[in-house]
């Protein structure tokens, strides 16, 4: 049955739309005008906003914050988290400071960065690592440790030089659990940039939240919302599609 | 001792003195960071005069009622859609790609719905930390071997035995997992809350300490939040871990 096979999660998708579609009309109906606008209202103003011109400057600036950040913490992360797998000691010693770093609100450091970057784009950037890196890290480390220990027996056994080692066993072991790694990273450095346009910073997606915040101006804080959560679950959905097929074969 | 902590704690103390150096020779400047000692003391005088402890009380508190609701309705949703798998289908795309959505967007909502007291703080505290608690409940569930269940039955115990004697103690591990999120995502949340827009709170005199160039209140205000929910995530850490030994003991 490969239709229905198909079908299943489609409809399971349609369901789950209109029951927080309704829901929000519900919520709506209930708190009215002031506190929200309507689904079907706010979908059109969203598709106004894409048309306008002044919408995309702010998500340039927001893409380009959240690519620097991505590469910072996916190069540090993978380069730190690897290392710390493969040597056991320092992976030991740094492993409850790193689960201690990721519980941390690091929204507190926010004023030490600027204090630091001063207002603007390394600003941004650099919030947006600092939430970024640590799951890489602690993901990438535990992606190491957690190889079989009969492939790199295995290995031995067929004299394996480092290169194809690591080319062949160790990156190939790894990869699902790093991928898990780097899809976390992903959102949350989006979130910790958008966090960081909302203090510290004249333009930005995070920036036209706090602004229309602040004006109280409904219309753009739900179509802005929308967008940002269908982009943000659209990304999430492919990497979590690639995330799983990457853990069946592995 | 172990080695690996004893390396911990001269990789610590080497971070902090190193960063106590270069504070006191003015290579990081008085206006960027004042030097970790200073912070310290600067600590102990906010927390003898007293002039904080309406805001520390005012944070815990919304911590406290955030955290205790997303771990009893996380469980209570948890165990629901164990029991309803067709609900389960429905919801578990929304469920995995939760944390990819910036939760914060949802504040100006929050505060215009719920409007500007410690409510909207709360909720956003709520809504980040529930869904870590659905998710690992549901996984606790799942991890429940099928023998054991079997022996429930070959003993002919009822459902409600079943539940309280086999199946809790057995997911109780991976509730704990949900647990321990929970408490950190809470602490983020609310502290986050009170940064972004609110008029007491730990969050809210770190902003407002920083926007007066104080920094000698800001910096201890920093290191207690960081001091805290290193504290607490230290706690928990250590009894989980007691709690695996008395597992294996058995």
């Amino acid at each position: 049955m490969v239709t229905r096979s198909l079908l299943r999660p489609l409809l399971d998708a349609i369901v789950l739309v209109a029951v927080v579609t309704l829901a929000w009309q519900g919520l709506y109906e209930y708190a009215g005008d002031v506190a929200l606008t309507p689904p079907l209202e706010t979908v059109s103003l969203a598709l106004d906003l894409l048309g306008s011109a002044r919408f995309w400057p702010h998500v340039r600036e927001t893409g380009l914050a959240v690519a620097q950040g991505l590469a910072i913490a996916v190069l540090g992360g993978l380069s730190i988290g690897l290392t710390l797998g493969i040597h056991r000691l320092s992976g030991e010693v740094a492993e409850p400071i790193l689960v201690a770093l990721y519980s941390i609100p690091k929204i507190t450091l926010y004023p030490v960065i600027l204090l630091i970057f001063g207002i603007g784009m390394p600003a941004k950037v650099a919030f947006g690592a600092i939430h970024g890196i640590i799951p890489i890290i602690i993901f990438s480390m535990n992606a190491m440790r957690n190889i079989h220990p009969v492939y790199l027996k295995t290995a031995r056994v067929m004299r394996l030089g480092p290169l194809p080692l690591a080319t062949r066993v160790l990156l190939p072991a790894a990869l699902p659990e790093v991928f898990t790694g780097l899809r976390v990273g992903f959102a949350l450095t989006l979130v910790g940039t958008l966090m960081g346009e909302m203090f510290g910073s004249q333009r930005g997606i995070g920036f036209m939240l706090m602004r229309a915040m602040g004006s109280h101006d409904m219309a753009t804080i739900m179509s802005v919302t929308l967008l940002l959560v269908l982009f943000a679950t659209l990304v999430s959905v492919a990497l979590l599609v690639v995330d799983r097929r990457l853990h069946r074969f592995g | 001792m172990k080695r690996s902590t004893r390396i911990r704690l001269w990789v610590i103390a080497g971070l902090v003195g190193g960063l106590e150096v270069l504070c006191r020779t003015e290579v990081i400047g008085r206006f960027t960071m004042i030097p970790p000692s200073e912070m310290i003391l600067g600590l102990v005088r906010i927390v003898r005069q007293g002039d904080m402890n309406a805001d520390i009380v005012a944070t815990l508190g919304n911590v406290a009622v955030a955290l205790v609701s997303a771990i009893v309705v996380g469980f209570l949703v948890g165990a629901l859609l164990f029991v309803l798998p067709r609900v389960r289908r429905v919801i578990d795309p929304l469920l995995a790609t939760y944390y990819a959505i910036p939760i914060f967007v949802f504040y100006p909502l929050l505060i215009v719905l719920l409007g500007l007291n410690r409510f909207p703080q709360i909720a956003i505290g709520f809504m980040l930390a529930v869904v870590a608690m659905i998710v690992n409940t549901l996984n606790g569930f799942d991890r429940v071997p099928q023998s054991l269940l079997k022996t429930a039955r070959v003993y002919r115990m009822g459902r409600v035995r079943t539940t309280f004697l086999v199946i809790l103690p057995c997911a109780m591990l991976y509730i704990f997992t949900g647990l321990k999120l929970a408490v950190a995502y809470s602490f983020i949340g609310v502290i986050a809350a009170e940064f972004i827009l609110s008029g007491e709170g730990l969050g809210y005199e770190i902003s407002f300490a920083y926007n007066n160039f104080e920094n000698a209140t800001m910096y201890p205000l920093i290191v207690l939040v960081i001091g805290l929910s290193a504290l607490i995530n230290m706690v928990l850490y250590a009894w989980e871990k007691k709690y695996l030994q008395r597992q294996t003991e058995r």
